[in-house]
């Protein structure tokens, strides 16, 4: 059986097989296959965004997706919401030894489609095996590199004002359920599919028609609520939320009322909240669900300046209560 | 979604609020028992909508909150023993001990597993044969049955390597500690849906024949938190006292016979020991004795750990409803979601959790 093993990562031949028979043979772009130590870039010419961040999903397929597709996505949609165009990504690997190759080539020919979709280039890499027991499988860290051309760009927490409006491009908890199901511990017999994708065409679209876009971020781990509280934490405005307006699947909603979860606090891989000036929220609402990412886009809030620094949530019986971040990690609850 | 949607309906719960404002006269304090029902309160924002004269108050119905310091203890003790695969709810995790917890030791490398069910300790007894596998028996009579269940199973099923470090408490009594409490000032009880859908209407009847209050058992969407409150308002107003259940989808007046057979089976009814509260008559178990293989004090010989809990910390208070958690020296200062010091705090259904989680910083 192949597998990987410790030789993979001593350096010698074996490491040398697996670069040129699994990522050279999928990742192959003019700067890689140059096999120099670095990739060497053409000149960038603007503002240059640099993002890093490591994946460590189990399981590592998932309806929707696969450990690989998300390094891809989750590093491409952080320099978008920046209003950078990605163009470069660097990968290393951490194998735990005993994963099958073919394993990790479906993972490496993930990530390649995925690059490929969106244009930007794997330019470097690293591989390191661990003994047995001390990975999970494996665990992937990418670095993106990506140029914002347009100066006129400025996205930025500071020009976040009273009147603002917050717009989602979808359904919130999509990812974080599909995975905790995936992981089979439950026993539901649930069929959810992450939305893990790329983000970057759907930003690129919303960045053109609107200068007035103050600030995006795509709600990860911690959810939309957790991510809210990160945008308005240093500033003297509060953002209020409807809860009618938030869109959740009814499989996801269901999904956390069995489980105690607020679907707010849950993980999404595939979505973007936008800060945008009141006149322009219909018109970038209106873009938003011409691109298929983002046919569920709604207006779900609006910024106040109440000197609180807080997140509101109107419920759907006209009460109100606060929405902190995420204090700890989600568990089901006992009963 | 069948009967969730149903009792989403904020015109309903509008035409409801109406009405509560209607019939209230005076001031009213009514306990909800259940930390679920704690949860959903504040989750739809129904304090903000009542009138101020109604004042809700959170009860013990919160089984991470009410097991003792000691019990933790114990188990993180336990833990450390290789021979030894600790079982436990999620919530269980992160509740602190004296000077550590089962999240710090799992992340030390203990064998600690997260179970949705006991009946998964089975599977893990058998898959390791050489290892004692102990589950954390908490909860109220909701979770009562089930794990009754994994231990008639293990025995059935000739299991010898499961065991149950025990504190499993009921409620019917707690309530009668509490309403017979002469500091205490409750004018009705909001009682516990998922406990009654075990045990029923009946063993909550004492609360309108000794003590002449009336309460309501009800559900958890908003409809069902806001129906009971007017029933409660509407029933003081009145002066006509009585049992209501308003949770008949799934409560029935005789309770889950089938979940009370295998209770009965397994357990004979016992005192208990509750955080904050101390020790009460006949609201917890113990193990039958032909079923006393299964108790893991007598079968490991484990000596329970007696701890108490910080000088400052008012969970007691709370769970009787005497305080509210932002009374406490400690709320959101030193004691918080991350840095928990006592019980109310720890699990997503404490009180002060919740009071955290939604009014706080």
């Amino acid at each position: 059986m192949d597998i990987i093993t410790l030789a993979h990562g001593s350096g010698g031949k074996a490491t040398h097989s697996l670069i040129k028979d699994v990522f050279y043979k999928h990742f192959k772009n003019d700067i890689l296959l140059q096999q120099k130590d670095s990739g060497i870039l053409q000149n960038l010419n603007g503002k240059i965004a640099v993002t890093t961040d490591s994946f460590v999903v189990k399981p590592i397929f998932f309806h929707g997706g696969d450990i690989g597709k998300l390094s891809v996505c989750g590093t491409v949609n952080d320099l978008a919401v920046c209003g950078a165009k990605p163009l470069y990504i660097t990968v290393g690997f951490i194998i735990e030894e005993g994963l099958k190759i073919d394993v990790l080539e479906k993972i490496t020919k993930s990530m390649a489609k995925t690059a490929e979709k969106t244009e930007i280039k794997i330019v470097a890499g690293d591989t390191k095996v661990v003994e047995k027991g001390k990975a999970d499988k494996i665990f992937i860290n990418t670095t993106g590199i990506g140029l914002i051309e347009d100066n006129q760009i400025d996205l930025s927490i500071n020009r976040i004002k009273e009147g603002d409006k917050v717009i989602l491009s979808g359904t919130l908890g999509d990812h974080g359920m599909c995975i905790m199901n995936s992981r089979g511990e439950l026993g539901l017999d649930a069929y959810i599919k992450s939305d893990c994708c790329l983000l970057n065409t759907l930003i690129r679209d919303i960045l053109k028609i609107s200068k007035n876009i103050k600030f995006m971020r795509d709600p990860t781990r911690g959810g939309l609520a957790t991510t809210l509280n990160e945008i308005i934490e240093n500033s003297n405005n509060s953002i209020v939320l409807n809860e009618g307006d938030i869109p959740i699947k009814k499989k996801v909603m269901s999904m956390c009322e069995l489980l105690g979860f607020d679907p707010l606090y849950v993980a999404n891989e595939g979505k973007i909240v936008v800060i945008v000036s009141d006149n322009d929220a219909d018109i970038v609402l209106k873009i938003m669900r011409k691109n298929p990412l983002g046919k569920d886009s709604k207006i779900i809030g609006r910024v106040i300046n109440d000197g609180n620094n807080r997140v509101y949530l109107k419920t759907e019986i006209g009460g109100t209560r606060m929405l902190n971040m995420l204090s700890g990690e989600l568990l089901p609850r006992i009963c | 979604m069948k009967y969730i949607k149903e009792f989403r309906n904020p015109n309903l719960a509008k035409r409801m609020l109406d009405d509560i404002l209607h019939a209230i006269k005076g001031n009213i304090t009514i306990m909800e028992v259940c930390g679920t029902h704690t949860m959903s309160i504040f989750k739809n924002g129904i304090r903000s909508l009542l009138p101020k004269n109604i004042s809700m108050i959170s009860g013990p119905g919160c089984p991470v909150c009410v097991t003792e310091q000691g019990f933790i203890d114990t188990a993180t003790k336990l833990c450390r023993n290789d021979d030894i695969i600790i079982a436990s709810f999620g919530d269980m995790m992160k509740v602190p001990g004296t000077s550590s917890s089962l999240k710090i030791e799992k992340a030390l490398g203990r064998d600690i597993k997260v179970v949705l069910s006991p009946l998964d300790c089975l599977n893990i007894a058998k898959q390791n044969p050489n290892k004692e596998v102990v589950f954390l028996a908490i909860g109220f009579e909701t979770t009562a049955p089930i794990i009754a269940l994994s231990i008639y199973k293990a025995k059935k099923e000739n299991i010898n390597n499961y065991s149950i470090l025990q504190s499993i408490k009921t409620m019917p009594d707690v309530l009668r500690h509490i309403a017979s409490n002469e500091e205490v000032n409750i004018d009705g009880f909001l009682c516990p849906g998922h406990v009654s859908t075990v045990i029923g209407v009946k063993p909550f009847e004492f609360l309108v024949k000794e003590f002449n209050l009336p309460a309501v058992i009800a559900g958890f969407e908003y409809c069902d938190i806001i129906g009971a409150i007017y029933f409660i308002v509407d029933m003081i107003a009145k002066k006509e006292y009585k049992v209501k259940n308003i949770y008949e989808r799934i409560v029935k007046y005789e309770g889950n016979k089938k979940a009370l057979a295998i209770i009965d089976e397994v357990f004979n009814p016992a005192d208990s020991t509750w955080r904050g509260l101390g020790n009460i008559k006949n609201t917890g178990f113990k193990l039958k004795d032909n079923y006393k293989n299964f108790d893991a004090v007598s079968k490991l010989n484990i000596k329970m750990v007696q701890s108490y809990i910080h000088k400052d910390c008012i969970c007691g208070e709370i769970l009787k409803g005497l305080k509210k958690p932002t009374e406490c020296k400690l709320f959101a200062k030193v004691c918080s979601p991350l840095n928990p010091i006592g019980a109310c705090m720890i699990s997503q259904e404490g009180t002060c959790n919740t009071y955290y989680k939604y009014e706080a910083r």
